[in-house]
């Protein structure tokens, strides 16, 4: 197939409302798709723990004002997996801004602004394109060792 | 259906209050759990409030967002606040987010 990766073995969409209940939806099926490779346990609840806080982000910020579909594509291939969080969305102004510790623009609600802090320390990369506008892709990468590690 | 329950228990006594959370916690459902916890602290106005984590399936940033403002109102309230009994998953996020600083932290 054109533009795969090489090396991947198996690959997942998931298109789902901005839903608070699919919070749980979303991180459980990328977890129950990613189990399929020789993953430790704690490897996956990271990659748990930065699903939801992407699709929480596309629900509390993207589409706060409005509604809208979160677009997740999980791909596993040779040593790891890749996570795409996409929405259409209001968009980010400040990327920058908006990745560093402890930053927020919804504090009222008690968000912790630590969402892309989470996803950062639990996955090996983080990138994150935004159009204000327009929209966010969040693209994380986690390097799974064939041996995972013991628990 | 993936079941996404959560709540807690209580214990109190000699303005001590005792809240076993439980479940997961996620923005999702961090909202009613703040409602209900709020409800509960400015009832019984304890001196000292203990989380305990031990029943806790899954926390996210959501839930780091929850405890602080929990943290917040029992200081208001002239209280203190102690995170008890968190996973070694739970305990990643919390130190991620420095909540030591805050919270008196039993390990799990």
């Amino acid at each position: 197939m054109k533009n795969r990766r090489s090396g991947e073995k198996n690959r997942m969409h998931l298109c789902l409302p901005a839903l608070s209940v699919n919070e749980g939806v979303a991180r459980s099926a990328v977890a129950v798709f990613c189990a399929q490779m020789d993953i430790g346990v704690t490897q996956l609840a990271d990659i748990k723990c930065a699903v939801s806080e992407a699709v929480t982000n596309c629900i509390v910020h993207a589409y706060k004002h409005s509604a809208g579909m979160i677009y997740i594509t999980v791909t596993l291939y040779e040593g790891g997996i890749r996570v795409i969080v996409k929405d259409k969305g209001c968009g980010i102004a400040d990327v920058k801004k908006a990745r560093e510790p402890l930053y927020t623009t919804d504090a009222e609600n008690e968000r912790s602004g630590m969402g892309f802090t989470v996803m950062e320390n639990f996955m090996d990369r983080l990138a994150v394109r935004s159009r204000p506008g327009k929209g966010t892709v969040v693209i994380m990468s986690k390097r799974i060792s064939a041996f995972p590690e013991k628990e | 259906m993936i079941h996404t329950d959560y709540g807690y228990e209580v214990r109190s006594g000699n303005r001590l209050l005792r809240v076993c959370l439980y479940g997961e916690i996620d923005h999702h459902s961090a909202a009613a759990l703040r409602q209900d916890l709020d409800e509960l602290l400015l009832r019984e106005r304890p001196l000292r409030l203990v989380l305990d984590l031990s029943r806790i399936e899954f926390m996210d940033s959501s839930g780091l967002g929850l405890l602080m403002g929990r943290y917040r109102l029992m200081k208001e309230l002239g209280g203190v606040t102690a995170i008890e009994r968190a996973n070694a998953g739970i305990m990643k996020i919390l130190r991620l987010a420095g909540m030591e600083r805050f919270f008196e932290i039993a390990h799990g």
